[in-house]
């Protein structure tokens, strides 16, 4: 999968979640940002695992504060899950 | 007012199927923890909870028992056969329209319903058996307690989730109290470990992967665990003429409700049921030597628990032992708090404060006296065991030691 075209699924993800347009999701924001508590944090995480087929591991969802380094941690999930590897 | 007293305790857990085997579990320190067996963990990122052992429901039930019981209904009426027989009661006793009957469950019957269920959707079954609505009805440990034992009194159910059980109990208590009822069998059973809960419980992302480890800095969640408990409560007036034995005295119960977040507890509603329990019960906070905390691993609740504890406590705070139980017979929701009633109770009798399981090093942010590395002698002269529930509502219930 092309990286611009995780940012951009991701980033749909929290426009869909928050009913706002993509474009109005900076890489930047972090969930405080955004107005997210702990369950939306859950919710992105479950939605995120179903869009791209992942498991994202009990401490990864735990650092992940921000729509940028969400990016970051799922293009290292797809690379690990391209080459087989068991991610966490 | 009426005093109200505990005379019998019953207890189906994963640290003994018995009062007796779960008190030895308790001194000694002794968890239940272990590899899941009830279901395939193959896609679950979890592999461990505390499942009761040693505990074979057909030698307790006849076919027929069996067929309209789902498992949390074995373990609440296992347990509720021992309490009422632990308490003198006979075990074909009828108790008439004094008694009544207080159960605490968070899921009522989810085996049932996840077995009946899986059959519908992925065996493309048209049919659910007949008996799917009965066995799986929360309150129905209730019901075949009170069929058994001819009990008529007021006889219901509470689900508050993981704070079930210690509202249960503390409606008992308060119905005998104000004179509705004589004496009430009160407490909770669960049974959470099917596959579909475990899934859910995952998504939740608050299950530890190996263990439960309450207050200390290395805790990385709460483990699940099964089965059920409960106490005969009755007046100290009808105990002492049947010349039975007292465990405790029941005596104060607080409730609150944090109206805050579904499922981020706040230390302001916990310390709340903490001091309407101690006005209830007409104690002073310095009379309070233990608590049984709800002390669940995950990081926001113990945290959480200790700021409210030193809400209310205060400087006290530092002269009250804390343990969490749950560090053995695991995090059982909707039991929770009749297991943790039992232990507290036995801990007063028995001048014995059971310990907190597994735990390496205190959480530098937990400012509590934790009891850990073994079980504490001491003789406090009240006791609190705190239940705080996901959707913020909090139970505590507050016993004295019994010196006649």
């Amino acid at each position: 999968m092309a990286e611009g075209n995780v940012a951009e699924k991701v980033k749909q993800i929290f426009a869909d979640y928050k009913k706002i347009e993509p474009a109005d999701v900076s890489t930047n924001a972090t969930f405080e940002e955004l107005g997210f508590d702990s369950l939306d944090g859950l919710n992105i995480v479950f939605e995120l695992e179903e869009e791209f087929d992942i498991v994202i591991p009990d401490d990864k969802a735990q650092e992940m504060k921000s729509v940028g380094q969400i990016i970051t941690e799922i293009e290292a999930l797809l690379e690990a899950k391209d080459s087989g590897v068991e991610a966490g | 007012m009426r005093k109200v007293v505990i005379t019998g305790i019953g207890i189906v857990s994963p640290i003994g199927a018995d009062k007796s085997a779960f008190w030895e579990s308790l001194a000694v320190g002794r968890s239940g923890i272990g590899p899941i067996t009830k279901v395939d963990t193959a896609e679950l990122r979890f592999k461990n909870a505390a499942e009761v052992k040693g505990f074979d429901a057909s030698s307790h039930f006849d076919e027929r028992q069996m067929m309209m019981l789902d498992p949390f209904a074995h373990f609440g009426i296992v347990a509720a056969r021992e309490a009422i027989t632990d308490a003198g009661f006979a075990a074909d006793e009828k108790f008439g329209s004094r008694v009544g009957i207080v159960t605490g469950s968070c899921l009522g019957g989810k085996e049932t319903e996840d077995a009946f269920f899986y059959d519908l959707y992925a065996n493309k079954k048209n049919r659910v058996p007949p008996i799917a609505i009965p066995r799986s009805m929360s309150n129905s440990v209730a019901s075949h307690v009170s069929m058994e034992f001819g009990v008529t009194g007021a006889t219901f159910t509470t689900s508050t989730a993981c704070s079930s059980a210690n509202h249960a109990i503390g409606q008992a208590f308060w119905l005998i109290r104000q004179g509705t009822l004589d004496a009430a069998i009160a407490g909770g059973s669960e049974a959470p470990l099917c596959y579909g809960n475990l899934k859910a419980w995952e998504a939740m992302r608050v299950v530890s992967p190996d263990t439960c480890r309450p207050f200390s800095s290395d805790r990385n969640g709460m483990i699940l665990g099964e089965g059920g408990a409960m106490l005969m409560l009755e007046t100290e007036e009808s105990a002492l003429k049947r010349g039975t034995k007292i465990y405790a005295e029941v005596a104060g119960f607080g409730m609150s409700a944090d109206a805050h977040h579904l499922t981020m507890p706040l230390a302001e509603g916990a310390a709340r049921a903490m001091q309407n329990a101690l006005d209830d019960a007409r104690l002073s906070p310095a009379e309070v030597g233990y608590i049984n905390a709800h002390g669940t691993a995950t990081q926001a609740n113990d945290v959480m628990e200790s700021n409210a504890i030193r809400l209310v406590f205060g400087d006290h705070t530092d002269s009250i032992a804390v343990s969490s139980t749950k560090s053995m017979h695991g995090h059982t929701l909707g039991a929770a708090g009749a297991l943790e009633a039992a232990a507290t109770v036995l801990g007063l009798h028995n001048e014995l404060l059971p310990p907190t399981a597994n735990f390496t090093e205190l959480d530098p942010e937990i400012k509590l006296d934790v009891i850990a590395g073994g079980a504490r002698e001491a003789a406090p002269g009240a006791a609190l065991s705190n239940s705080f529930a996901f959707g913020g509502l909090n139970a505590v219930l507050a016993f004295r030691r019994y010196t006649g």
